[in-house]
């Protein structure tokens, strides 16, 4: 081996590897030279296992250089399973190192832990527990759970330390495994041995971070622990430069602030020693400084003690005006945290924010533009964007820019709004300032921002703000700024930028009196011309041209346009310029078609192309294969990948003079039966390779009887049993027609053999649904057409080229248009859901009609109702105010009105009592709480809080504010869920202040558990509509799920999804049902299903990526559960 | 303007550790969270270029990508740790500075060229003093203990592996 630096050693002879002026090319030389005797070395036989760890430390070297050593890592885990302490040493090293955590060969590391963690050598103990919580795989937990279970009893303290932290390693990586040892956690933050404790407190941070309710009665400990430490009661060797402990002070700090948030009692436990906290950190030291900014943090994060907001204040103030830089830095980023509770302490140190401002390191200016970001308001705004945009300017980091262009856009877009209504506000910033805010976010940002930003704007300038002339000022403005960008000569725009000016442009030409929209499609062509621009940005800029076609007088460059790009290589772009053409040809159509500034105007959207009906009917009766979409084919090919092959090898069905006459979807459709295209290659080759040799063996046996039993399965003429035969021989490539039609009835009964043999698989249900549907849907479009035959065809030509035309990003916005569509059509549709009502009756399901049903579900009204008259009622001299009253009346409405809940009782006292219940209202879940006073005095001051959940939006409702409640009476307190990202179970908690008369006041907490299905809402739509959002969902599920033996049939399996789900039945055909349900405020998500015996074959799709999992496991709940 | 997000990450308040000379060589490296060997390499690559490029008298806090990076040279050596935005920079400094007091009293004056001779003693020392990315131990005494006796064990490397088991650490 050359030299190299080692341990021990001698700098080494030979080439200085450390001179700072070596040169790559030499490095990598030796290098490579180092690592080829390396890898010599690692597999020589001979090479003992010393030797072997130093090899493994050369390796560690030449990997930080940067070179590739993973033919060691076999090696490294060979050596810490074989060597002594000091080569297990390294090889543990080189193993954490070089290894990630799901790294394969990390498996056979596991049972060298488990030996080690055995062993009566402290060293090796200890050395096991360090990989352990370093890398372990996830699923080999349980392999060493109970052993460092063991070890938390151990006699030294160094080993249950550590123990302590490989579990709290578990802990973050699969919390479930060490659930059942909580218990065991407290024994060591009570341990006699501080390292050991602060150990455990790692794990306390992250279970009182999961669930802070869970852990207050461990808030005195805590406290009492702080204490301690702040009073100096440790060792001194934990002192850190005379502060006693200062990590330990930093995780008590943290844990008492996660306890403490919104709950003041357990606040009021800490008050005494955080102002102990606060009061002590003194000595001038950075260390000091660490541990008073996490004791701000908290002070500012519990519930509030003005004598200690006071002092933390005057701490933030020491930090802000420090000449210490870091310093300084931390108090911008404190005055950040609290700068929203006590916007005067911005006032207090408004001048040193201002130096910031202009500090000369970009750290400190960032940091100062975040805190003005947190309080901007209308006033200071044009300021603080100025100043965002100044930096944005100097900026060079992707990530900061993208940053702050999302920062400032989302200010701009904020304010315009709130201006627009005081604009006689001097410092009210006009249109101007958005548009120009705006463009200087696009040509910064450009093609690295957040797409939401160019999609946003668009959305606001199309839908606009209040006023609409003040909205056509704004387009205004926005269409002659981009005008003069456009014509400053060799300046480049990004991609995006260019795209919001063209739908600009597009949308907004006409608005200009004195530009023709000719001189804007001049401007639009000289763009197109442009190399620099991007396919996509000329497909916007084709349809902006396309839009101002109608209005132009002269239409020379159109045609021009046209020209061009009818012959253009990009598909797209030629397509479009086809439009355009065709569009072009005939004026009045395109006039029609394009009116001006309609682009928030609903359009129905025949996503179906139902238009083309007759054709398909057409080319389907002379015989072609229906279509299947993309996606079905995929499918189809996977599950047809597990099947089993029972065609005997040399029969080749798909040689090419076969497929070769095949439409294309023809082709799909053999391949598909015959299993997917690898095989067919595979089948080709293996013919290739018999030719000219008669074939009379396969390797099934003799041939001809083989396949004249396939000719009796397919019950074909024996004419094709023969042309099969030749077929073997592959040099004939020539089939006679007959024979063609014999394979493909061949095929079709195979894919009914197919259908019934693999259901559920998923494949084959698609053929059923889509197939089946399309007819359904057919039958109900022709009536459709019928009825509404006014708005007729035209309407939806007439959309369909609109869509097209519009935004090529926007498919969105399309999908959502079309659900307000469905819903603004549900009324229409309803008198067809009474038919399908009938429909379901006479094809005896055996379910009550959809009205019973519901007053089924409405059940418990009555009772309730009996229980809340009484209740609700208050006597008229009691002060309840109108809108009390009118929000009690419009309960009583609403309970009747909508499905709820029973009443619960989620804690109560003596004196009062508080229930809950839910009222799945169709837009919302309306949580509603009663407060019940049952003492004989007054009660007072009572409040009811919901805490800000992460999964949800909770909106007070108005009207139930008073803070008094009479003897013996009740009150309700309502509040509106919306949940903001699909989940399973959520928890919703709050506390409740009130006072009796004369007494002290009292706060309870209460929570409530609220589940997916609570926001789970029925979506009444039509089959035709079903089939037109089934294919526009890209998120699909599947799954198979047995049934409990009660369920096991169609109209028990359907009356369960649809009363515990609370899906709504679009319907149902043969054995298959279309289910269709939205997750509020408005997530659809599609139910295909299929019963086989009692396997239930669930099929999910939604636009929500996340939704169909979360519905399918609800399903799985309730179908096997009951 | 950073992403203070509350999101958690498996690991300790650490993401990773880095040691680089002047030059920009890299000299010790530490990662708390399983990064591919190439977003290494480009990381690294980036931040040293980042780091080497402040003027002395600027803060020791750096935004960087997602995250905050607080760094502090010693003589020819920078040390670096990437933290999540919402982590306390000072004490982060604080763990930097004792882990170099670790270092140097366990070399006894510690140079960069110890380091670059005895890394993977650098590496035991950080791995008793960090465990997955959190300060096991502030008491300097008890981690260089831990070192020392493993330690130990060199001399005693040729000894038949029954003695040392017996020997333990007790």
């Amino acid at each position: 081996m050359p030299e190299a630096p080692r341990s021990g050693q001698p700098a080494p002879k030979g080439p200085n590897w450390e001179q700072a002026d070596w040169t790559p090319p030499e490095e990598e030389k030796l290098i490579q030279q180092e690592l080829s005797n390396l890898k010599a070395a690692v597999s020589a036989p001979t090479t003992t296992l010393k030797m072997m760890k130093e090899c493994m430390v050369r390796l560690i070297y030449c990997e930080m250089l940067g070179y590739d050593a993973s033919f060691g890592y076999i090696h490294a885990i060979k050596l810490a399973q074989q060597g002594n302490l000091l080569e297990k040493r390294v090889g543990y090293l080189a193993v954490s190192l070089f290894l990630h955590e799901s790294h394969e060969l990390l498996l056979l590391l596991v049972n060298t832990v488990v030996k080690d963690l055995q062993s009566t050598n402290l060293v090796e103990v200890c050395m096991a527990l360090t990989i352990v919580s370093q890398i372990f795989p996830q699923e080999m937990i349980p392999a060493v759970l109970p052993l460092i279970e063991d070890k938390l009893q151990h006699s030294k303290e160094i080993i249950r330390r550590k123990a302590v932290l490989a579990l709290y390693k578990f802990h973050l990586i699969a919390p479930n495994q060490v659930q059942h040892i909580h218990i065991k956690f407290q024994k060591a933050l009570c341990d006699r041995d501080v390292g050991v404790m602060a150990a455990s407190l790692h794990i306390y941070h992250r279970m009182i971070k999961e669930n802070s309710s869970g852990y207050k009665d461990l808030t005195g400990s805590f406290v009492t622990i702080l204490k301690q430490v702040v009073g100096g009661k440790l060792p001194v060797d934990f002192n850190y430069h005379s502060v006693p402990a200062p990590w330990l002070q930093i995780q008590l700090l943290r844990i008492l602030r996660l306890l403490g948030k919104d709950d003041q009692r357990t606040s009021e436990l800490m008050y005494d020693v955080l102002d102990e906290s606060l009061r002590r950190a003194e000595l001038n030291h950075n260390v000091t400084y660490a541990i008073l900014f996490e004791c701000v943090h908290t002070v500012y994060s519990v519930y509030p003690k003005s004598e200690l907001l006071e002092k933390a204040a005057k701490c933030i103030g020491k930090f802000v005006l420090s000449p210490k830089i870091n310093l300084k830095y931390l108090g911008l980023k404190a005055l950040t945290y609290v700068i929203q509770q006590d916007p005067t302490l911005a006032l207090q140190h408004q001048m040193t924010i201002i130096e910031c401002l202009d500090h000369p390191d970009p750290i400190i200016k960032r940091e100062t533009l975040e805190l003005l970001y947190r309080i901007t308001n209308a006033q200071n705004i044009t300021v603080i964007v100025q100043k965002m945009l100044e930096y944005l300017h100097q900026s060079k980091e992707e990530y900061i820019i993208v940053n702050l262009v999302g920062k400032i856009a989302e200010l701009a877009e904020k304010y315009p709004f709130v201006l627009v209504l005081n604009t006689v506000d001097t410092y009210a910033p006009d249109n101007a300032w958005f548009i120009q805010t705006m463009n200087a976010v696009f040509s910064v940002g450009g093609d690295v921002m957040n797409p939401d930003i160019p999609n946003n704007f668009l959305r606001l300038l199309a839908e606009g703000f209040d006023d609409e002339t003040e909205d056509q000022q704004l387009r205004l403005y926005a269409v002659q700024s981009y005008l003069t960008l456009l014509d400053v000569e060799n300046v480049f725009y990004p991609q995006r930028f260019l795209q919001v000016m063209s739908w600009v442009l597009g949308e907004y030409s006409y608005l200009l009196d004195k530009e023709t929209p000719g001189e804007v499609i001049t401007k639009l062509y000289k763009l197109l011309m442009n190399d620099s621009i991007s396919s996509e940005t000329k497909a916007w800029l084709i349809a902006a041209v396309t839009k101002l076609t109608p209005q132009a007088h002269s239409s020379n460059i159109v045609e021009r346009l046209i020209q061009e790009f009818t012959v253009s290589l990009d598909t797209c772009l030629r397509q479009h310029a086809f439009e355009l053409k065709h569009l072009h040809e005939n004026a009045e159509l395109m006039k029609s078609l394009l009116p001006v500034n309609k682009s928030c105007e609903d359009m129905v959207v025949d996503a179906s192309l139902s238009f083309l009906d007759s054709h398909v009917a057409e080319e389907l009766s002379q015989g072609a294969a229906p279509y299947k979409p993309h996606h079905q084919r995929q499918e189809e090919k996977l599950s047809q990948e597990k099947v089993l092959n029972f065609e005997p090898y040399g029969l080749s069905f798909s040689s090419s003079g076969f497929t070769g006459r095949q439409s294309p979807a023809g082709i799909s459709l053999g391949s598909d039966i015959s299993g997917n295209s690898a095989e067919i290659g595979l089948k080709e080759t293996s013919s290739l390779k018999l030719e000219g040799i008669q074939k009379l063996w396969g390797k099934e046996g003799y041939l001809p009887k083989k396949e004249s039993k396939t000719g009796d399965e397919t019950e074909a003429p024996p004419v094709s049993q023969e042309s099969i035969i030749e077929n073997v021989d592959p040099t004939i490539s020539k089939k006679d027609p007959s024979q063609v039609l014999a394979q493909s009835k061949e095929e079709k009964e195979k894919q009914l053999l197919a259908s019934s043999l693999f259901v559920g698989l998923g494949s084959e249900s698609t053929v059923n649904l889509l197939g089946k549907a399309d007819t359904i849907s057919h039958k109900f479009r022709r009536k459709s057409k019928v009825k509404e035959a006014i708005s007729g065809e035209k309407t939806n030509a007439h959309n369909m080229t609109r869509s097209s035309f519009s935004s090529p990003t926007n498919v969105t916005y399309e999908e959502d248009y079309y659900l307000d569509n469905l819903r603004d059509r549900r009324d229409k549709e309803l008198e067809k859901f009474a038919l399908s009502a009938e429909l379901l009756g006479s094809e005896s399901l055996a379910e009550p009609p959809l009205v019973e049903k519901l007053s089924e579900c409405r059940r418990p009204a009555p009772s309730l109702f009996a229980d809340d008259m009484e209740v609700f009622h208050p006597p008229r001299s009691t002060s309840a105010s109108l809108a009390g009253e009118s929000s009690l009346a419009s309960l009583l409405e609403e309970t009747t009105e909508h499905m709820h809940s029973d009443l619960t009782e989620v804690c109560n006292t003596e004196t009062m009592s508080l229930s809950s219940y839910k009222i799945w209202k169709d837009d919302c879940l309306l949580m509603v709480w009663l407060v019940s006073n049952k003492s004989g005095s007054e009660l007072e001051g009572v409040n009811l809080e919901i805490a800000p959940a992460e999964n949800f939006k909770i909106t007070e409702q108005p009207g139930c504010c008073l803070p008094i409640i009479e003897a013996e009476n009740t009150k309700n307190f309502q509040y509106s869920v919306q949940m903001e990202k699909p989940f399973t179970e959520g928890n919703l908690s709050g506390f409740i202040n009130y006072q009796m008369m004369n007494t002290h006041a009292v706060q309870l907490e209460f929570s409530v558990n609220l589940s997916l299905l609570d926001f789970i809402r029925p979506l009444k739509i039509s089959t035709e509509d079903f089939g037109k959002l089934w294919l526009s969902f890209a998120n699909d599920v599947k799954q198979n799920v047995k049934m409990s033996e009660s369920q096991a049939a169609l109209p028990s399996a359907l009356k369960t999804l649809q009363q515990k789900l609370r899906l709504h039945v679009v319907d149902i055909i043969g054995s298959e049902g279309l289910l269709a349900c939205q997750l509020l405020p408005s997530i659809p998500c599609l139910l295909h299903f299929r019963v086989h015996g009692d396997v239930l074959a669930l099929w999910f799709r939604s636009s929500c990526s996340t939704l169909p999992d979360y519905l399918l496991y609800q399903c799985q709940k309730v179908m096997e559960g009951s | 303007m950073k992403g203070r997000s509350e999101e958690p990450w498996p690991g300790g308040s650490m993401r990773f550790m880095l040691l680089f000379s002047r030059q920009g060589k890299l000299r010790l490296q530490k990662w708390y969270l399983a990064t591919s060997d190439k977003e290494r390499k480009k990381m690294v690559r980036e931040l040293m270029q980042v780091v080497l490029a402040r003027k002395p008298k600027m803060c020791s806090f750096l935004e960087w990508r997602d995250l905050k990076v607080v760094y502090k040279r010693y003589a020819s050596l920078y040390f670096c740790c990437a933290i999540e935005g919402q982590d306390n920079e000072l004490i982060t400094l604080e763990l930097i500075h004792r882990y170099v007091e670790l270092l140097d009293k366990y070399f006894g004056s510690v140079c960069e060229l110890d380091i670059i001779f005895n890394f993977e003693k650098a590496y035991f020392i950080l791995d008793e003093f960090l465990m997955g990315g959190d300060v096991q131990d502030t008491s300097k005494k008890s981690v260089l203990k831990a070192i020392e006796q493993a330690d130990l064990l060199q001399e005693e490397d040729e000894s038949p592996r029954s003695v040392l088991e017996e020997m333990g650490l007790a």
